[in-house]
């Protein structure tokens, strides 16, 4: 790679494949024949594949590839995959293709790769046979693992019943080989691999050897309790090491220790280790080729100010490659590097993209219904049950169907030609298509629909995979018989469809963002980077929010600076517009359309958007334990922060300081963990050490939890003599205000789990870890807004890990701590997301509305108002008509939920696209006459 | 289209087609994707039309409605597999109640002619004002409602019944009490309130009550 920002040429190199892309349909047949059997790497070699397959079953493009295996390749001696291919798509003439491209921005996203245990023989791995990593366990509960979704020993295909898993493998050792920091997903993804374990197996019996259980995940804590309280299910709070396989039955013996009963071992049937995340496997020559820092563990090199950004302008990072991350910052840091590269190259937006025409609609709603129906093998995945060309042949006899045809994928690019030749030449009006579920291939066929001159509403999916053949893989008889009635009610469905227009809604430029701390800054400023106004909109007198409070972080990041730094570029923004002291007051409109009505320093405001995004951020719970607001030696960590900017000499002399973790979460009122306050009082911890060496600093708390490279921060603390003790929820610390010799202190008395007796800690200082709690207005700006709130009160995303900045409703967008408590660095990440998310809306000229909406038959309407009642969306309204008040939808509003058609006396009211007919004629085609009379007479 | 589009007709309908069984699956309460908790009307609609079942004399542990997410497949397969085992117990649709295949299909289809009327008492009189699962149940199976359930959909599903027998043919009262195994003086009440209405008319040659 060379070249500088807006202009970088990168060499490519791609290796051969061996196959025709675009002729190979995925069928599998050469995989069949294939005589070479090699291990699996993507099954992490439990199993084997063939020198040629599919690399997994959800590969894109789903398409063959030849490996180094291939005797072919190796030895010039067999052929047999040429021979078989029906479609001349192997080609060993291919050769490694180098590609130059020429690019204003680049983005590395080149992930993580799973720490090898076998780098060190302590792990056992590879040298005992029933010791397998965490990935190797993925695999082997997948579906499409090694035992096709059975966990069994790979060494004798038993099923193992009694399973260890050893966390922190890799991870929080200083060990040579393993890495300083905490990899940050491994105890939530152990969680997950024991419930589903015992989803499979109720008999199961799980035991977890964990260090602090780091559950600081949004909703994290719930999953760990759920985890926790299945039958047979063990966590036990100890270092374990793998100390030997027995020889016979290749169990494995692990040894550990507890406070209670000392040293133990016992034995399992299987060892699971949680590995951690290492580097990309090739960050050295990723740093080399790009010109790009990395910090001391081999991942990329950020700055908490935006670590999006590698030390090289216009290169930037997103995913684990910024340092160990869950999916859904992985998600929003991709959206945020889009929306940064946005802000260099808007110039050039949409110079690339061409507009998709298709052929003019056919008028057939005149015509008799002519139904085509495609019936899909899914390679093997419905047709290794169900008996396809006898599912054909049923569909033939079906009224109104004209035509019915087998393919091999559907989804594939020649078969949706396919689908639309045909369609042209029998004259098919309707088309059904018997494959997988709706949710995923839909848009592609109603794209096929409208290729070949049909309305896209004309399509119907027959779901055949999901709800049959991969539920009945051992009923194949039966399979068939429900593929048939699958397809014939959809066929009944399908002669009731309806031509339906879907609208384009003008998009206003501007977007609104509630919310002025970094986040809501952060974000405007992303935005309006792309050109596009922006009102910000904060509740207090300045702007800041609670970043105002805290004056370092432990990247030693200086925050005041930065704030006012960012507070002076938000206001010399000519395109954002800031509204203090300001409260909504009234939200109407819809996805590239609101009219929000604000008041703001006394004046009533109106404001245009065509997006919202929410980053109100959160509070600061104020304790209502430990003496907090009756003793003035008493602080909480925020509070603490400030004075140690301040100077506070009586905290910086203190002799002796105690802290106490989770301060009013974690418990039952709010059932989550605040995330931040672990970092917070590892780093005051430091501030302090630094300033005052021989200070006497205690650190209570249930689970240390400094995730990522917070780790190296919490053993530096320890070096320096902070003293961590664990306590429990059960058996919490007590403070008392006492004097003694003229001293005045805070006595906190404490269980010490180690040393087994109660400690008594003399504290001149007492600092809590108050929680992070949502913001008091939460409930009122998800009412204007019609968004929903999760369990614990924080916004509800529209999908926790793959939707992280979005709402389930449309145009409305959130980020920071209204999400869920955060480090800085992390809002900054999530702003940017938001920012990216915000401009796929705001960069398009206009949005399209959904044809299936409901609408009223004006002569039927008898006023009653039950479908407006039934309305969340405010989408139906009486208006006057020379035969009264009559209900009328407004389109662009209705949703589709077809609520109203289900309370509609009259059935005036109609969900199009889900008609009372259709749906009907598909419940009347459920069932048969012959099953119908037949079980009468039984 | 939400859960709570499964309206009692396509409820009723099934039946009346004669299924033995109908399953219907709705997002996890509380958990709604949008702001609409529609599963909460599915639940309401499923209260209901047990309610009708019972009345007409169908068991309605026939009748079943499960709330999960889209991740859990293997709930669905779960309940469907649960749920199957349970109406394969009951055997085909009217046996275990002791009805015929006519019988049933009769009743069913008085009861959706009243379908309408209903819509309307529940907006009025069976709304639930908290949306938890614990209210809902609280609510459909409290006595009270059963009661007045009972006394709104009782009388009009006779009198749905009665309708649809003289749609076939005239009949005497005593014939009318006879078939629908009904007490006759109930049956003469109702043949009173109706002809006030004008919905039937004595006819006084043939001693038999005809459509009007």
């Amino acid at each position: 790679m060379e070249g500088t920002l807006g202009d970088f040429r990168v060499s490519l190199k791609t290796r051969p494949r061996y196959i025709i892309e675009d002729k190979c349909t995925g069928c599998t047949t050469c995989v069949t024949y294939c005589p070479v059997q090699y291990p699996d790497a993507f099954n992490q070699e439990i199993s084997d594949n063939k020198a040629v397959h599919v690399f997994f079953s959800q590969a894109i493009p789903l398409v063959a590839y030849i490996d180094d295996s291939c005797l072919k390749l190796k030895e010039n001696k067999c052929d047999i995959c040429s021979g078989v291919c029906q479609t001349g798509a192997i080609d060993f003439r291919q050769t490694v293709q180098k590609t130059d491209i020429n690019v204003g921005a680049i983005i590395l996203s080149s992930g993580i790769t799973p720490f090898d245990p076998s780098v060190k023989d302590e792990y056992g791995y590879k040298r005992m046979k029933n010791v397998v990593t965490s990935m190797d366990y993925e695999r082997l509960l997948s579906s499409t693992g090694p035992f096709e979704g059975q966990v069994l020993r790979s060494s004798d295909k038993a099923r193992p019943k009694k399973i260890a898993w050893i966390q922190c493998v890799g991870s929080r050792r200083v060990t040579p080989g393993d890495n300083s920091y905490c990899s940050g997903v491994c105890c939530t993804y152990t969680q997950k691999q024991v419930i589903l374990t015992k989803h499979h197996y109720e008999d199961a019996e799980c035991t977890i050897f964990h260090n602090d259980i780091r559950s600081f995940g949004k909703d994290f804590e719930r999953y760990f309790q759920r985890a926790e309280a299945l039958p047979g299910v063990e966590f036990i709070r100890s270092y374990a090491s793998v100390e030997r396989e027995i020889p016979d039955s290749g169990n494995v013996v692990v040894r550990y220790a507890t406070t209670d009963a000392g040293v133990k071992s016992q034995e399992f049937d299987m060892v699971v280790l949680s590995v951690g995340l290492n580097p990309p496997k090739a960050y050295k020559e990723i740093s080399q080729i790009f010109g790009i820092a990395l910090n001391s563990h081999g991942f990329c090199q950020t700055e908490s100010t935006n670590p999006i950004q590698t030390n090289r302008p216009g290169i930037f990072v997103s995913g684990a490659f910024q340092g160990p991350t869950d999916i859904p910052e992985s998600v929003f840091t991709a959206s945020g590097a889009s929306s940064q590269i946005g802000e260099l190259l808007d110039y050039r937006r949409g110079k690339l993209a061409r507009e998709r025409i298709y052929p003019m609609e056919r008028d057939v709603s005149g015509e008799v219904p002519r139904i085509g129906v495609f019936v899909c093998h899914c390679g093997a995945n419905i047709s290794s049950v169900v008996n396809v060309p006898s599912t054909v042949d049923y569909v033939r006899t079906l009224p109104n169907v004209v035509y019915a045809k087998e393919q091999i994928f559907s989804c594939a690019t020649n078969s949706a030609k396919e689908i639309t030749d045909l369609a042209k030449q029998k004259g098919l009006n309707r088309v059904v298509i018997a494959a997988c579920s709706p949710r995923t291939l839909e848009p592609l066929f109603r794209d096929t629909l409208r290729e070949a001159g049909l309305n896209q509403y004309y399509l119907d999916m027959a779901n055949i995979r999901e709800q049959c053949s991969w539920v009945h893989a051992k009923q194949k008889d039966e399979a068939t018989q429900k593929a048939k009635d699958i397809v014939r009610m959809s066929v009944a469905r399908a002669s009731f469809l309806e031509p339906l227009l879907e609208f384009d809604l003008p998009v206003n430029k501007a977007a609104l963002v509630v919310g002025g701390g970094i986040a809501g800054m952060t974000c405007a400023l992303s935005i309006a980077g792309q050109g596009h106004e922006v009102h910000l909109v904060e509740k207090a007198k300045d702007l800041g929010g609670m970043a105002r409070r805290i004056h370092s972080t432990l990247e030693g990041l200086d925050v005041q600076t930065y704030l006012d730094n960012l507070i002076q570029q938000v206001y010399r923004n000519p395109l954002i517009h800031v509204s203090h002291e300001a409260a909504i007051k009234r939200v109407e409109g819809y996805l590239g359309n609101f009219t929000t009505t604000i008041e703001t320093e006394g004046r009533v405001k109106q404001i245009q958007h065509g997006a919202s995004v929410l980053a109100i951020g959160a509070d600061v719970y104020t304790p209502t334990e430990y003496l907090y607001g009756e003793n003035e030696r008493v602080f909480t960590h925020i509070d603490l922060g400030q004075q140690l900017a301040l100077g506070n000499q009586t905290i910086l002399g203190a002799e002796s300081l105690v802290m106490i973790q989770c301060v009013g979460c974690r418990n039952e009122d709010n059932n989550y963990c605040s995330r931040v306050c672990c970092g917070h009082a590892v780093k005051n911890s430091l501030k302090l050490k630094e300033k005052n060496p021989d200070m006497r600093i205690y650190i209570l708390f249930r689970d240390m939890r400094t995730y990522g490279f917070r780790e190296d921060a919490y053993r530096q603390a320890a070096e320096l003599g902070v003293q961590f003790i664990r306590y429990t929820p059960e058996d919490p610390p007590v403070a008392q205000a006492v004097t003694e010799g003229g001293r005045e202190m805070i006595r906190v008395v404490v269980a010490d789990p180690i040393l087994g007796q109660r400690l008594e800690l003399d504290a001149d200082i007492l600092s809590l870890a108050a929680a992070v709690i949502p913001s008091a207005s939460v409930h009122e700006i998800a009412a204007h807004f019609k968004v929903t709130l999760s369990p614990d009160n924080f916004f509800k995303e529209a999908h926790v890990k793959l939707k992280p900045v979005e709402f389930a409703t449309d145009g409305v967008f959130l980020c920071g701590t209204a999400h869920y408590p955060k480090h800085i660095p992390e809002s900054i990440n999530q702003a940017y997301g938001a920012a990216g998310r915000v401009l796929t809306l705001l960069s398009r000229d206009t949005v399209v509305a959904s044809g299936s909406v409901a609408r009223v038959t004006e002569n039927d309407c008898v006023s009653c108002g039950a479908c407006i009642t039934a309305c969340t969306y405010d989408a139906i309204e009486f208006y006057d008509t020379p035969k009264g008040k009559k209900a009328r939808v407004n389109p662009i509003l209705c949703k589709g939920d077809g609520l109203c058609n289900a309370k509609c006396p009259t059935n005036a009211i109609i969900l199009k696209h889900f008609t009372d007919d259709a749906l009907l004629h598909q419940i009347d085609a459920a069932i048969t006459k012959e099953v119908r009379t037949n079980e009468y007479r039984s | 289209m939400c859960s709570g589009r499964v309206d009692l007709e396509f409820i009723l309908r099934a039946f009346s087609n004669g299924q033995d069984g109908v399953f219907i699956g709705g997002c996890k309460l509380d958990e709604c994707n949008y702001v609409t908790h529609g599963n909460y009307d599915a639940l309401a609609n499923t209260y209901l039309a047990k309610r009708i079942l019972a009345h007409i004399g169908l068991d309605p542990g026939r009748l079943r409605t499960e709330f999960m997410s889209g991740a859990d497949g293997n709930l669905l397969a779960d309940y469907t597999d649960d749920f199957s085992k349970q109406v394969k117990k009951l055997g085909p649709l009217g046996k275990t109640e002791g009805m015929d295949g006519k019988q049933v299909k009769f009743r069913l289809d008085a009861a959706r002619k009243l379908i309408p009327y209903l819509r309307l008492v529940e907006r009025e009189r069976l709304r639930v004002p908290v949306k938890t699962k614990q209210a809902y149940t609280q609510f459909f199976e409290s006595e009270e409602i059963h009661r007045l359930f009972d006394a709104i959909f009782g009388d009009r599903l006779a009198i749905s019944q009665i309708m649809m027998l003289l749609g076939e043919t005239p009949l005497p009262t005593s014939e009318i009490a006879q078939q629908l195994g009904l007490n006759p003086s109930a049956v003469s009440r109702h043949m009173m309130a109706s002809s006030r209405h004008g919905l039937v008319r004595y006819d006084t040659a043939s001693k038999c009550y005809t459509l009007a």
